[in-house]
């Protein structure tokens, strides 16, 4: 009975400074969030003062019910960051793939220099594509090499689909869906957006591409040399062969990616701010801004939170498939 | 051919640092015409000159080496503790606290900024030092590997000290931590490239430029604290100091970096 007691205490004093760590700075937050985010509280004093406005579903109501600008800018937002997923899960998926099929069985120098840019400063990355993406900097020096007049990356916001179609038609400028015309919604990321999608596919291609390349190493050689006697051409045995066996991984790197895009922030908070005309504002940045350019921190504390529905939601539809795969 | 896709792919990889570093000693009106030659004409250090007695950089090299030095101490020793308990300590509501910490692994980085900056600021603690370490000090995800490690060690070793009369914590200390040594060197090695890059988090917990650390302080820089020009080698020359030692750090400790992630892998 005794040593139950002590064992007990024992436990309870190696997990103690970690357990408070993580519940003073991540659950109790989220509590206290939540609480910030059904009230008018503007940041002064304490946000459980008795003046402080309580006013329920208004925050989250702002964003998808209401006309005006709080839904213009969240609904913006929404739209940038599924072209920014839209363009960076994929590409940075199949990259990954590709360095990792050609670095197998290879030196390590590859390896090293691909994931390289994964473990860096995403801050100063950034920096380092500011100056690239610069309007007479060495992308644009480049596309003039094979005559391509390069754009202004930061301060153009048109997006790339207009860019290619021209003008809009009037059909779709004139109507809407939840505060954004339809041409708001469907011309595309503008080639800011594309420049920092660039950046960000070119930072954790390398990541993926080592759960790739892991995954390549336990796929028995057997499988693939039977295949190529039975006479499989190259490009058989990697459709028919190597990429099943790569399914769980593959799974893995799409739902990591979608999970992560949805976070994306440094690089907007070094690079755009959300500028040029909204067109790289991201949920993650607008919240930030909400709260602490505008002091509005019951509107930026329910765009966090709606952040996390949609992240929750990718994280159990992942686990839940993962579950499936395993039994 | 697969050569040459290589070959092709490394440049990709590798020149923008390259252009990084060449342009960090630059002219600015070298860097601004010149910016993909790999050679500076003429060679210059007015970059960092301005970088080290224009800007605060020096306090915020400090700053860093401070919170990075702090935070990897605190999490190294915390987090194995607690992987520790969690592996072998028998103690009531043991599996519970594993599921929660499981579940705040999951909990995106991104949704806690002004959460995290509520409750700084309720406890009074916002804008100091304190603010900038405390809340990094332990992480779930290095409690988790620290427990999957401490699992895989055999029992004996800890029934023969116990035999001896050795305490709970004096097993730990003496007798396991010593045979955790690889896991211990990689939650080292990732604790210390996460806090030295860490940025999102001094955004909600200090204001005072004496506390920037070298991230916040480089994206106050760019972010126009400058004034006058795009001063690109300076800016350049800055984030080349913030990336100088996480690339030492890699190059040494590689091996741990990528074994890291393939267990990653492995464990998804």
């Amino acid at each position: 009975m005794r040593s139950r007691t002590r064992e007990n205490l024992a436990g309870w004093l190696f997990v103690a400074p970690v357990v408070v760590i993580l519940g003073l700075f991540v659950l109790l937050p989220i509590l206290m969030a939540f609480w910030v985010s059904l009230t008018g509280w503007n940041g002064q004093g304490s946000p459980f003062r008795a003046g402080v406005p309580f006013v329920g579903g208004e925050n989250y109501a702002r964003l998808f019910a209401e006309e005006g600008l709080a839904r213009e800018n969240f609904m913006t937002s929404i739209r940038n960051n599924i072209y920014y997923v839209g363009a960076v899960v994929p590409l940075q998926t199949a990259l990954a793939l590709f360095l990792a099929l050609a670095v197998n069985k290879r030196k390590t120098f590859f390896r090293t220099a691909f994931y390289f840019p994964s473990v860096t400063s995403s801050v100063a990355i950034s920096v380092v594509f500011l100056f690239l993406f610069a309007n007479s900097g060495a992308v644009n020096q480049l596309l003039a090499f094979v005559g391509v007049d390069g754009p202004q990356w930061f301060s153009d916001p048109r997006g790339v689909i207009h860019l290619l179609l021209g003008e809009p038609p009037a059909a779709l400028t004139e109507h809407g869906l939840l505060g954004l015309t339809w041409w708001d919604w469907l011309s595309g990321p503008s080639v800011a957006m594309c420049a920092i999608i660039v950046l960000v596919v070119w930072t954790t291609a390398g990541t993926f591409m080592l759960m790739f390349l892991a995954a390549l190493q336990n796929i028995p050689k057997t499988l693939d040399e039977a295949a190529e006697i039975d006479g499989a051409s190259r490009r058989q045995r990697f459709w028919r062969v190597t990429l099943p066996q790569l399914k769980p991984t593959m799974f893995l790197v799409l739902t990591l990616g979608l999970i992560g895009t949805w976070q994306v922030f440094d690089q907007i908070y070094v690079m755009s701010q959300g500028d040029p005309a909204k067109t790289t504002l991201t949920p993650a940045f607008l919240s930030y801004r909400t709260a602490f350019r505008d002091f509005d921190y019951g509107a930026g504390t329910a765009i966090s939170f709606v952040l996390f529905l949609i992240i929750v939601l990718l994280t159990l539809f992942q686990r839940w498939v993962m579950r499936e795969r395993r039994a | 051919m697969r050569r040459v896709v290589l070959a092709v792919f490394s440049v990709i990889f590798i020149y923008p640092f390259v252009i990084q570093i060449a342009n960090a000693f630059k002219t600015d009106p070298d860097a601004a015409a010149n910016p993909l030659s790999p050679i500076p004409h003429p060679a210059t250090l007015a970059g960092f000159e301005r970088v080290f007695l224009g800007t605060d950089m020096p306090i915020w090299l400090g700053n860093s080496l401070l919170v990075t030095v702090v935070v990897t101490l605190g999490r190294v020793l915390l987090d194995s503790m607690a992987g520790y308990a969690l592996a072998r300590l028998r103690f009531r509501g043991r599996r519970g606290l594993f599921v929660t910490v499981v579940a705040v692994i999951a909990v995106p980085g991104v949704v806690l900024f002004i959460p995290k900056f509520l409750v700084l600021n309720q406890l009074g603690m916002y804008d100091s030092y304190l603010a900038l370490i405390l809340p990094l000090v332990a992480d779930a995800a290095g409690v988790f590997v620290m427990k999957q490690f401490f699992e895989s060690i055999p029992h004996g070793v800890e029934e023969a000290a116990r035999m001896d009369g050795a305490g709970t914590f004096r097993v730990f200390w003496s007798v396991v931590l010593p045979m955790a040594r690889p896991a211990l060197v990689t939650l080292t090695i990732l604790s210390f490239q996460s806090s030295w890059n860490e940025f999102p988090h001094t955004l909600v917990a200090v204001q005072d430029p004496g506390l920037f650390t070298l991230p916040r302080g480089l994206a106050d820089l760019v972010s126009g604290s400058l004034g006058g020009g795009s001063q690109f080698p300076l800016k350049l020359g800055a984030a080349l100091l913030a990336t100088i030692p996480v690339a030492i750090i890699f190059v040494v400790f590689q091996r741990y970096f990528i074994r890291d992630q393939n267990e990653g892998a492995e464990k998804g």
